[in-house]
């Protein structure tokens, strides 16, 4: 039989291994599911990755939806006022989806140029703009304020 | 006039709650039975006060009070009566002032029956109570007003957000704040076992109703978000691993772990320090979740720019309550004793295996919500971590939890023999392990997902059986006998334990073996999916009070037999001019067929949006079977009042 005392070793030893092993995981799966957002500037920019996916966000442009035959697909295009990305979706749109309106897409762009979004999010109130979109518009307007006014 | 005496009748309650905040907490440290005997009218004076406001601010809402900001920006005239009167929480304010209202219900229940308590105990647990009072008290009336008017008064209000206009919303928040606030109790009853140095086991017995209710009542709240979520969203999903949802589910996890925890310190005095640590965790994450959802931080970090003084406070606050708490544990923590040594394989450590599983699972959700929002605050980019996160660390540190529940409750305290484990289980491993490959082949899907899945949840349903099994055989004189013979605790434990199971078969199989598809259809078109027909035969026009509707009607029939009629409804709420997807169920035992509306296409066609959800509702079944088995435990006959004082004394006795 062990002693009391080497049991108590024993179990702290295990409980430490299972929960270093616990933390390897979770952070291993944060690391790995982490989804970037980029502005579509980046975007034009060429600074976005081509093997994973992402997340870009701004405004739907004005007169840019165009629907499928099949009703389904859908092309739009996102602006963040100083550059554009080309998106296509297939599925039905959310609820607070418009022409004007802040949107937030992931999915990953291809050779082409065309941004394939897997999902696309718009939140639920009519004044309210997703983060990621309203960070979009912002930092592109800085960046044209750059370009105007050179120091 | 009504809101301005709302707003003294708050500040009133804030004078109140500093005084139970001080006099009694001051009088048991020095033996004061005077100052300590203020706590109980003090609780009942306060309750009252808040109440008072609360009705003022409802009657705000009821009567159309555009005068007063917090109304004018979360009701209109049009909002039907039920709803202006649920958007007294809809918003900060309001929700921060319901959150109050809670908080004293709670304080005046623990003064009423706490009869059985030493008094310096009980002045303690009302003390803290009054302590985290003044905090929201104070919070409200510096920075967050829901009595705030509005000059000159609005015309008409802005309207409650449409999503918000929903049966749910009368139910899911209150029973929530129950829950979050319910934890205030475990924390200050840990919170006084440290001031007074007493962490026994009748100190255990007291607090673990009051923490099981609290737990109870999250649980309910969390289902019913759940479930709200899954019918309102009109996408089918039933949890999102939204940064809201993560809110409440963090300390459900750590409160799950409590009251596990709380059983072996009521039974063999171990773990008491650990016990003390997570109440003060569980009740730390209801106020981080409180605030991370209520304060706009979620809908951007920067929110704050507009109103640095809510952000400093709450951070304050925080800092206080969680800071200040733990350094008292550190300080303390030694007085509350360690507790009896237990072996390697026992009861002790599958229970402390459970905790530390449950544990580090909140930690990780901790990360995933707070990650994201540290670093868009330090502008260091934008990043989000969605559900493929929570799905890769849950179902590693879920399965050997879910597992222990089987093993845990068959083996003995203190000292347990795995041969001996094994060969008590060893037909409920075999049963679970075959069902686990088989059903999913007979079904023509066998994944490593599901077949762990199933696994898992026949797991617990046959060990459980063993369990129950073993009980009966023992006793004498019949079935009934049997039953009665055995606590209403352990009972309930039984029952909680199956709804687990319940719930990880339902989460199995409809992740295993949902379906969907989204259509384009004009009226007449027929669209199939799981051997069901869905015939669209179009919308037509409806009104609601505030909202006009595209009510469509899905015809399903099983070869050539009706079935059911689906009534999804495309709403627009004519205020916020926002549009609002109602989906149309066919809830069932087997299956849910879900439908909704996308949008309207060229020539009366819609696009549409059909789901198959197998064993779906056994989700939420799960959840309530959770609240009952909680509920029975809570109403062992050790808990109650005459017999508690009783073996409270007797304990007391023992001790001398």
């Amino acid at each position: 039989m062990l002693k009391a005392r080497h049991k108590r070793f024993i179990l702290i030893g295990i409980g430490l291994a299972l929960i270093g092993l616990a933390a390897m995981l979770i952070l291993n799966a944060f690391q790995s599911n982490m989804v970037f957002f980029y502005t579509p500037s980046q975007v034009a920019k060429g600074e976005v990755p081509h093997n994973t996916g992402f997340r870009i966000g701004g405004l739907v442009e004005m007169g840019s939806i165009k629907r499928g035959e099949d009703g389904l697909t859908v092309h739009f295009v996102i602006t963040d006022t100083a550059h554009t990305v080309p998106v296509e979706y297939k599925g039905v749109l959310p609820d607070l989806f418009k022409e004007g309106k802040g949107v937030v897409a992931q999915g990953s762009v291809g050779a082409d140029g065309l941004f394939v979004a897997s999902e696309v999010l718009a939140k639920h109130d009519e004044n309210y703009m997703p983060p990621e979109a309203a960070a979009a518009l912002k930092s592109a307007q800085e960046q044209s304020k750059t370009l105007v006014m050179p120091k | 006039m009504i809101p301005e005496i709302g707003h003294f009748s708050l500040i009133l309650a804030l004078l109140v709650a500093l005084t139970l905040g001080s006099f009694p907490i001051i009088g048991a440290a020095r033996g004061n039975t005077v100052w300590m005997g203020l706590a109980k009218p003090l609780s009942a004076l306060q309750f009252a006060l808040i109440a008072f406001s609360f009705l003022c601010l409802a009657y705000a809402f009821a009567a159309k009070d555009y005068s007063v900001v917090y109304v004018a920006n979360n009701s209109n005239s049009q909002l039907p009566l039920q709803f202006r009167i649920a958007a007294v929480w809809g918003g900060h304010e309001g929700s921060l002032l319901l959150w109050a209202l809670i908080l004293s219900v709670w304080t005046l229940a623990v003064s009423l029956f706490s009869k059985h308590i030493p008094d310096a105990m009980r002045a303690r647990i009302l003390g803290v109570m009054g302590l985290i009072s003044v905090g929201f008290l104070l919070f409200m009336l510096m920075v967050s007003n829901p009595f705030d008017r509005l000059m000159p008064a609005a015309l008409d209000g802005k309207d409650l957000n449409p999503l918000l206009q929903d049966p749910g919303m009368i139910f899911h928040p209150p029973m929530l704040y129950m829950g979050y606030v319910g934890f205030s109790v475990a924390f200050a009853f840990s919170i006084a076992a440290l001031l007074g140095g007493q962490l026994d086991a009748a100190w255990a017995r007291w607090s673990r109703p009051w923490t099981i209710m609290a737990w109870v009542f999250l649980t309910v709240g969390i289902m019913a978000g759940s479930n709200w979520a899954y019918y309102e969203l009109g996408w089918g999903g039933w949890w999102f691993w939204d940064a809201v949802e993560n809110a409440s589910f963090m300390p459900w996890l750590v409160g799950t772990a409590l009251i596990h925890s709380l059983a072996v310190t009521e039974k063999r005095g171990s773990f008491k320090a650990w016990t003390v640590l997570l109440a003060i965790c569980a009740f730390s994450l209801s106020l981080l979740g409180t605030f991370l959802v209520r304060s706009g931080v979620l809908t951007s970090v920067h929110a704050f720019a507009t109103d640095p003084r809510r952000g400093v406070f709450i951070l304050a606050f925080l800092v206080v309550v969680i800071g200040g708490s733990l350094l008292l544990f550190a300080w303390r923590a030694r007085t509350v004793g360690r507790g009896g040594k237990f072996d390697v394989v026992s009861r002790e450590s599958f229970l402390l295996a459970n905790n530390v599983l449950l544990a580090v699972a909140a930690l990780s959700v901790l990360l995933g919500t707070l990650y994201p929002l540290f670093l868009d605050a330090l502008n260091l980019g934008k990043i989000s971590v969605g559900p493929p996160y929570f799905d890769a660390v849950f179902a590693p540190l879920m399965a050997p939890a879910v597992f222990l529940m089987g093993v845990g409750p068959i083996a003995r305290w203190k000292d347990a023999a795995l041969p001996e484990l094994f060969v008590r289980l060893r037909w409920a491993l075999a049963i679970s392990a075959i069902t686990a490959i088989v059903l999913p082949l007979l079904l023509g899907n066998l994944t490593p997902m599901i077949g762990l899945g199933l696994f898992l949840a026949f797991w617990v349903f046959a060990s459980s059986a063993e369990l129950v099994y073993q009980r009966l055989r023992k006793s004498e004189g019949g079935l009934l006998a049997g039953i009665a013979a055995s606590s209403r605790s352990w009972w309930g434990m039984v029952i909680a334990h199956l709804g687990i199971a319940v719930f990880v078969l339902g989460v199995t199989v409809v992740k295993g073996f949902e379906s969907e598809i989204a259509v384009k259809m004009h009226p007449g078109d027929v669209a199939h999916l799981a051997g069901y027909d869905f015939r669209f035969d179009g919308v037509e026009s409806r009104n609601g009070p505030n909202y006009t509707a595209n009510h469509g009607q899905i015809h399903v029939s099983k070869n050539g037999v009706l079935r059911t009629v689906l009534e999804p409804e495309k709403r627009l709420y004519t205020v916020t001019n926002m549009p609002m997807s109602e989906a149309g169920i066919s809830p069932h035992l087997i299956h849910d067929l879900y439908a909704s509306l996308g949008e309207p296409l060229d020539g009366g066609a819609w696009s549409v949006r059909i789901y198959h959800k197998p064993m779906v509702e056994w989700i939420w079944f799960g959840c309530l079977m959770m609240a009952f088995g909680g509920l029975l435990a809570m109403s062992d006959k050790r808990y109650r009042l005459n017999k508690q004082a009783k073996s409270a004394a007797a304990g007391q006795g023992q001790r001398a």
